[in-house]
């Protein structure tokens, strides 16, 4: 069962404001479908290796040259809603001074 | 000339090429059905009719001059709005990209444009395809063409509903669950679900890494394969693009299906389908059996697990790949916001996410956190494993698979859009074939009593996106 604080907690881990209304919607739909993943441990997977690549790529390389047609700094910088400052987008303080 | 926007692709290429009619006039066509009908069902979130009818009229300028045009060339399309459009908004339909402008194309836009693409517009999605009705849409739902009471499916149900409609001569979705099959089978058309890695994914919106691919809908499938020629194949910017041949699919065409070898997995056909459902394809199967193709039933005993498979490694890849959305480099600002950069952080994703995003960021966040990583994540990926083994033992027996793609016809709008479970079920027949990579082609089956498309997806072998066309274009000769 996830309560309100772990639902406050991972909200916190994933840097995404929730509203209180928010966390008493989702603290019962989450909890539903957490409890429902039980269902996975219904399966014997002793020895059975992790699935994370499918179609068995490995170590893919790719040649060291600059692709053509790419987006230019300027565009991608346009692509920012905050203030630009030297070819650079501005943000706030990370650490209070 | 009227209907020109209900034309085959290969006939509306062999029209343009003997100036019967131009591409202008195929995009016109398409606009004006879509002023007519996409009030009530909101396929499109944007139109570029300038845009499209520039394009439309290089293709008509090169027909002029005697140039050849390939087969897509001024062939007018849908674009689901998650894939990037260089100077075209692209929205993903997220608060947070709702003004968003891409600066480059996906690859697949780079392909089609080579090939003379007329964009109409770009199509209706569930937020960062997120969904399976196209509700969690910042733009409202896509209504069914069919009845517009009911949804269109999702995520890609824009794109669906476009080529149902006739609005899109053929639209461009993703598939990462079943958001291609799904809306195909709810609304009626076909859908190309490809092998994971078929077709490059660089310039479109990253959901679940393990799992996205991008494909299309059209209405026959004779244009799947003309579209599916031009944007399948190695791409050095999708490093998950293997360098295998792309065959000449219009050769699977029109082919005889006698010898072929079908399976039946018994557990798409029972506990939690709708029998009408189930015996609409049935019926469809029995026609390629009387055609000369051998059907046994197969099991898939772990398909009951798909659901959970992705529930769990899905909203991990995607709430990894969310957290570059935080209102820096893109992404919307918000209104009011304080000055420091961690609760910058906190009040542009709060604004910028909607209801279903936030609740998969919340899972994927909590399935990845310490303590919860082996009991979760490493168990779902192990249980993926074991989804594969049975593809792969089925497949020492059969050739392809063929069963329903939905458990059920179109639902109604609101029906399950706050119980996520139950939405989430909808995808329980499609999910499997994507745990594995496999192809899938969903294939029109017939009608419910009420009216409503019936689906069908084809499941065949990795890479073998030719086999599936194969048997559906068969099904489509036995109709």
């Amino acid at each position: 069962m996830l309560n309100e604080d772990t639902i406050r907690y991972v909200a916190k881990l994933a840097r995404l404001g929730l509203t209180d209304a928010e966390v008493k919607k989702f603290t019962p739909q989450l909890s539903g479908v957490m409890e429902y993943m039980e269902i996975l441990n219904e399966v014997d997977t002793k020895n059975v290796p992790e699935t994370s690549q499918v179609t068995g790529l490995k170590d893919v390389f790719a040649n060291d040259e600059v692709l053509k047609g790419q987006a230019s700094r300027e565009e991608l910088l346009e692509c920012s809603e905050l203030p630009v400052d030297s070819k650079q987008v501005r943000v706030m303080a990370a650490i209070k001074q | 000339m009227t209907d020109l926007n209900k034309l085959k692709i290969r006939e509306a290429h062999e029209g343009l090429k003997a100036k019967k009619f131009s591409s202008s006039d195929l995009t016109k066509a398409c606009f004006d059905e879509i002023k007519k009908r996409d009030k009530d069902i909101n396929a499109y979130v944007s139109l570029d009719e300038e845009g499209a009818l520039k394009s439309a009229a290089e293709i008509d300028a090169k027909i002029a001059k005697g140039e050849d045009i390939p087969m897509l060339a001024g062939i007018p399309a849908g674009i689901k709005d998650l894939i990037n459009t260089r100077g075209v908004k692209t929205t993903c339909c997220s608060p947070f990209f709702k003004d968003f402008v891409p600066p480059y194309d996906a690859t697949v836009i780079e392909r089609l444009k080579k090939n003379g693409l007329v964009i109409l517009g770009k199509t209706n999605l569930d937020e960062f395809a997120c969904g399976a009705s196209t509700e969690h849409s910042c733009f409202g739902v896509t209504k069914n063409p069919h009845d517009l009471t009911r949804v269109a499916g999702g995520s890609s149900g824009g794109s669906a509903a476009a080529v149902a409609a006739d609005m899109a001569f053929y639209a461009l979705g993703t598939d990462t669950g079943g958001s291609i099959r799904q809306p195909a089978s709810l609304c009626g058309t076909f859908g190309m679900k490809v092998t994971y890695g078929r077709v490059s994914r660089s310039g479109v919106t990253a959901m679940a890494s393990s799992w996205d691919t991008i494909g299309h809908f059209a209405k026959n499938t004779d244009d799947i394969a003309s579209v599916l020629q031009v944007i399948a194949g190695r791409d050095v910017k999708d490093s998950t693009t293997p360098d295998i041949e792309v065959p000449d699919y219009s050769k699977f065409l029109n082919q005889d299906v006698k010898g072929l070898k079908i399976g039946l997995p018994k557990e798409y056909f029972g506990e939690g389908i709708e029998k009408e459902t189930a015996d609409t394809v049935k019926v469809a199967v029995a026609k390629l059996e009387k055609a000369g193709a051998s059907v046994v039933e197969v099991s898939l005993p772990s398909t009951k697990y798909a659901i959970a498979v992705y529930y769990i490694t899905m909203p991990a890849e995607l709430s990894a790949n969310l957290e570059r959305f935080d209102g820096v480099r893109y992404g919307k600002k918000p209104e009011k916001y304080p000055d420091n950069l961690v609760d910058y952080y906190f009040a542009a994703r709060e604004a910028g996410f909607g209801d279903e995003i936030k609740r998969r960021i919340m899972i994927g966040t909590y399935v990845l956190s310490a303590g919860y990583y082996d009991a979760y994540y490493k168990k779902a990926q192990r249980v993926r494993t074991v989804i594969i083994q049975d593809f792969a033992k089925a497949f020492e027996k059969v050739d392809v698979l063929i069963a329903p793609v939905s458990p059920f016809p179109a639902f109604k709008v609101g029906e399950l859009v706050d119980n996520p479970l139950a939405m989430y079920m909808a995808d329980a027949l499609t999910i499997p074939a994507s745990a594995a990579g496999l192809p899938s082609l969903a294939c029109p089956a017939g009608m419910s009593a009420n009216g409503l498309p019936i689906g069908l997806q084809i499941i065949a072998p990795q890479f073998e996106e030719g086999l599936t066309l194969k048997v559906g274009s068969a099904l489509e000769r036995l109709r």
